[in-house]
């Protein structure tokens, strides 16, 4: 009888947003993931040399970033163009660097404080004469964990 | 007849294809970390009467002002630097105490005793340039990643996995407790046989 007519092709049925909200938070969780926040703009130039034998960084929060360059091109008419180092958000001389380090040791947790690693975010091209001055700066304030983070490739690619 | 129209796409599965892709992302996607050369500064206070380190001891390694690469004073090629610190440090030429009975080097008794003694000296002026640099110091610590990488291997064959691969897996925070516990004596065990004797000399003046 009638149990297998044959459907008439009424009008398109509305295809469902029920999901859409699930895309869309979805896409928000993926993004939230996978952003990396930078705490701080940089304002030297900061191509890293690279590197294959390398380690991955400590957590976050054990770790308290220098950075140092020739300043961006926005910033060569007011700073110049010499490497100069960059602490948070404002170009810092070689002697506020062992100051930072004390702020930032004082900002972290007790337990913390003694595992603390500072990683040296440089531009491939600085000489290494700023690098030795930090380096000395931090050995006075005895923060003697550093990492040169690098990119990852193999070293031919840092001579030219 | 009742006019009918098509039914309904039933979109109650969409919530599960949509979690199934975030899932899906979550688990392949890594959140990019920093990674690079971990290094030791050594502490400030002076070292009373240091000790006396024979020459054939300490290979030198300097990079001049032009990035130009001096090893045991002879003008070197970056790419030769890692064969020539891996020659250095296996050598074994200590005889009696001193023998180094894994080296597998030439026995050389003008080069380094043992792997113990062994200091790398790398020494760079002011005007060196921070990528080459970079690029002295990896390829140092590649030198002691092959040797470290060819005792782990002899040593704990078991394991099916080189030095620098178990550090790795030693440093991720996913590894269990128990798989580190397990790892941990063994690298400390090829650590002590290639101590990591990486001497960085003040910085020479310009002249």
């Amino acid at each position: 009888m009638s149990k297998f007519k044959k459907k008439k092709g009424g009008d398109l049925p509305a295809i469902s947003t029920a999901s859409l909200p699930d895309i869309v938070f979805m896409l928000l969780f993926f993004f939230m993931v996978a952003t990396v926040m930078r705490d701080s703009t940089l304002m030297v130039k900061n191509q890293l040399p690279v590197a294959d034998q390398i380690q991955k960084l400590d957590k976050k929060d054990r770790v308290m970033y220098i950075y140092a360059g020739a300043p961006s091109s926005r910033y060569v008419d007011k700073y110049g163009a010499l490497p100069r180092i960059q602490l948070n958000d404002k170009f810092a001389t070689v002697s506020e660097v062992g100051a930072f380090v004390l702020a930032e040791r004082a900002s972290k947790r007790e337990e913390l404080q003694n595992v603390l690693t500072t990683a040296l975010k440089v531009d491939g091209e600085t000489k290494m004469g700023l690098i030795t001055d930090i380096k000395q700066e931090l050995r006075k304030v005895n923060a003697l964990k550093i990492n040169y983070t690098t990119r990852v490739g193999a070293y031919s690619q840092n001579i030219d | 007849m009742a006019k009918r129209s098509a039914p309904e796409v039933n979109a109650g599965s969409m919530a599960d294809i949509a979690f199934l892709l975030l899932i899906f992302f979550l688990v392949t996607t890594t959140i990019e970390t920093d990674s690079g050369i971990n290094r030791k500064l050594p502490p400030m206070e002076e070292i009373e009467d240091p000790p006396i380190i024979k020459q054939k001891n300490i290979f030198s390694v300097v990079v001049n002002k032009n990035n130009q690469l001096l090893v045991e004073e002879e003008l070197t090629d970056i790419d030769d630097l890692r064969r020539l610190a891996v020659e250095f440090l296996d050598n074994g030429g200590g005889e009696g105490e001193e023998a180094c009975d894994f080296c597998l080097g030439a026995r050389d008794p003008k080069s380094s005793d043992n792997p113990d003694k062994a200091i790398i000296s790398l020494k760079n002026d002011r005007e060196t340039s921070y990528k080459v640099y970079i690029a002295v110091q990896n390829e140092l610590v590649a030198a002691y990643n092959v040797l470290r990488d060819r005792e782990f291997l002899r040593l704990f064959p078991n394991e099916r996995m080189n030095f620098v691969d178990a550090n790795k897996k030693y440093t991720d925070p996913r590894t269990s407790p128990e798989e580190k516990e397990r790892l941990k004596p063994k690298l400390d065990e090829v650590k002590l046989m290639f101590p990591q004797k990486l001497s960085e000399a003040e910085p020479s003046k310009t002249n």
